[in-house]
């Protein structure tokens, strides 16, 4: 298995002219890896074509998890390990459970989806990120082109790059 | 497309108005005169109906061991049919007031806020505020005629110790004579007066700033509207609590709750959101608004969802520390609304209403991005909230004769007619988009 990766790195001084260049470029039939930018560019998620994220899915299983976790937690210290009288109330009760459940639902979905998060961005401990440009947690936009996902030749997307407003456009290959 | 600038009041919109007004008429003469023919044996009949269990006996017995006045508010001189209009006439000032002021806060709130994305749409929240003068007559007015039968606490005989013949008054109630420092007719009166007079005359000043930017423009009254619209915030947020606690919590005298307050300012946010958002909706339906899109619309979605959840908050966090703390003279306002068979089913269904479906319904994205699911939830919110301050006045003042028949839904529409006539009426008074608003650009850019 050959575990080399190529890419193309283009890189644009101006979040106007990559949001310009995005649908272009992949009108034309390239399609791009990632972009990374400094700051958060409004609208780039639609031009790339992302699909909505599944976070919500993860906050609702996190969230269910901590509801389910939270009643059986009371009720079993509360009901069987250790009944304890507390103003003459039941043991199992539902008004005094309300805000532990609420509290521990909020805790572990927030606390499991920082989790989703991390692992879905490839920011996980063991996650070895490719860092493309330094520049790209500075001023300069980069986009990254996987060369092997696209059949158009190298040349080519170089200048459909520099031809939509690319300041440097070079080579970047990975050995893993 | 100028004629879509202003919203015009059609003779066909006029005569629904006038419809619903005219049935809701017809509706509460019926319920009066069936409250009326009911007469004597109205309160045998609904004794029995609620005594099923004993309770309304023992709650009767409970009011004489602890009061010594064994019948409230309504019965002090027996049950007559026209407290049930009295009290539903002032459940009805309560409900609208609140759809008014909100409409006028949340407007305020924009400004200080300096929010942008509002910008098109303040227009709604500002029509909203037209019913403030009028309901303020209305609360004055009814008042006035019925303070003796809606709250307990106006009647001079309970601080009377002793009465001619040098015996103890049988009606000297210690508790009510303790509260006589803050609950006092000058005294209700005069903060009844200031805050009507304030909200009132922020109105206009507010409603003057904006339409004299129409003409003028440039970014003066924007700041003029900042300034008057941070000093009515402050001022809201105080004479709001106390207002609430005037005229809503009073009517159960020897209750408290220092939640409530807030609890009704909860209460009445979520309504005005709910309106706020149907209202826009509607227009939207109807061609108007161009420049709002989707996500003006997702947004005031989040603010029904999330006010809904903030009003459960608050209606839980009241209830809970009642039920822990379990002292009876703090339980007996929950008690009396579960051990009835009039009030308990409204109880659930309070909740149900006002939490658990806008709580599903507009969980996801989608359903705020959805016309038709907005309508339904905000429809259910608003209907779910007449049911809440009908909650929180309806036992006080009627005890077991209270119940929802057509009195109640007539004089809700009576209200409703008037309220849409008058809120539509000024709305189509003016622009219904701010056209020199200095942040009316970002509005029309606003995407999330």
């Amino acid at each position: 298995m050959d575990l080399k990766k190529n890419y193309l790195v283009g890189v644009f001084d101006d979040d106007d002219v990559l949001l310009n260049a995005i649908p272009k470029i992949r009108e034309s039939g390239i399609k791009i890896e990632d972009v990374y930018t400094p700051f958060p560019v409004h609208g780039i998620e639609e031009k790339l074509g992302y699909k909505r994220s599944k976070m919500s899915v993860a906050a609702f299983c996190f969230g269910m998890c901590g509801t389910s976790f939270a009643i059986w937690m009371q009720t079993w210290m509360l009901g069987f390990d250790w009944p304890m009288i507390i103003g003459g109330k039941n043991f199992i009760s539902a008004p005094p459970f309300v805000p532990v459940t609420f509290e521990l639902t909020v805790l572990i979905g927030s606390l499991g989806m920082v989790g989703t998060f991390f692992v879905m961005a490839g920011l996980a401990p063991w996650a070895k990120p490719r860092i493309f440009d330094l520049r790209s947690t500075d001023d300069k936009h980069v986009m990254a082109i996987d060369l092997a996902a696209n059949s158009r030749s190298e040349n080519e997307i170089q200048g459909m790059l520099q031809s939509n407003g690319a300041a440097e456009v070079y080579r970047k290959d990975f050995e893993d | 497309m100028s004629q879509m600038d202003q919203f015009e009041f059609t003779g066909k919109q006029k005569r629904n108005v006038f419809l619903i007004l005219v049935i809701g008429l017809v509706l509460m003469v019926l319920g009066i005169f069936i409250e009326m023919s009911g007469g004597g044996g109205h309160h045998e009949e609904h004794g029995l109906l609620n005594n099923s269990s004993g309770q309304v006996a023992s709650l009767m017995a409970h009011d004489q061991a602890e009061g010594s006045h064994a019948e409230e508010a309504g019965g002090h001189h027996g049950y007559h049919w026209y407290q049930r209009l009295y009290a539903n006439l002032w459940i009805n000032n309560m409900y609208f007031m609140g759809i008014g002021i909100i409409g006028l806060f949340f407007f305020a709130i924009q400004y200080v806020a300096r929010a942008g994305w509002s910008a098109s749409i303040i227009r709604v929240m500002l029509a909203y505020a037209h019913w403030i003068p009028y309901g303020a007559v209305l609360i004055i007015l009814v008042f006035f005629l019925a303070n003796h039968d809606l709250f307990h606490w106006t009647h001079e005989s309970l601080y009377v110790e002793f009465l001619e013949d040098g015996s103890p008054n049988p009606e000297y109630d210690e508790i009510i004579v303790g509260k006589a420092g803050f609950l006092n007719m000058p005294f209700y009166w005069a903060r009844m007066l200031i805050g009507l007079g304030v909200w009132t005359g922020a109105f206009f000043l507010l409603r003057k700033y904006t339409l004299a930017e129409d003409q003028e423009g440039g970014t003066k009254y924007y700041h003029k509207s900042v300034t008057t619209s941070a000093i009515f915030i402050i001022f809201f947020a105080v004479s709001s609590s106390i207002l609430a606690w005037d005229w809503i919590m009073s009517i159960d005298t020897h209750w408290y709750s220092t939640m409530f307050g807030w609890y009704i300012f909860a209460s009445w946010f979520v309504t005005g959101l709910a309106s706020i958002t149907l209202m826009t909706v509607w227009l939207k339906k109807l061609g108007y608004l161009p420049m709002v899109n989707e996500n003006h619309i997702h947004d005031l979605g989040k603010f029904v969802f999330g006010f809904s959840i903030f009003w459960t908050y608050i209606w839980f966090s009241q209830f809970l520390l009642i039920y822990y703390a379990n002292i009876p003279e703090e339980t007996v306002y929950f008690w009396e609304r579960l051990n009835s068979h009039t009030y308990a089913p409204l109880f659930y269904l309070n909740l149900l209403l006002n939490f658990f479906l806008p709580f599903l319904l507009l969980m996801t994205r989608d359903s705020k991005r959805q016309w038709l699911m907005l309508r339904i939830v905000t429809s259910i919110v608003i209907v779910g909230h007449f049911i809440d301050f009908y909650l929180m006045i309806t036992p006080g003042t009627l005890k077991a004769h209270g119940g929802i028949g057509f009195m109640e839904i007539g004089t809700y529409l009576v209200y409703l007619g008037l309220f849409a006539f008058v809120v539509l009426n000024g709305l189509s008074r003016y622009k219904l988009v701010p056209a020199n608003h200095p942040m009316l650009e970002e509005s029309v850019h606003h995407h999330i």
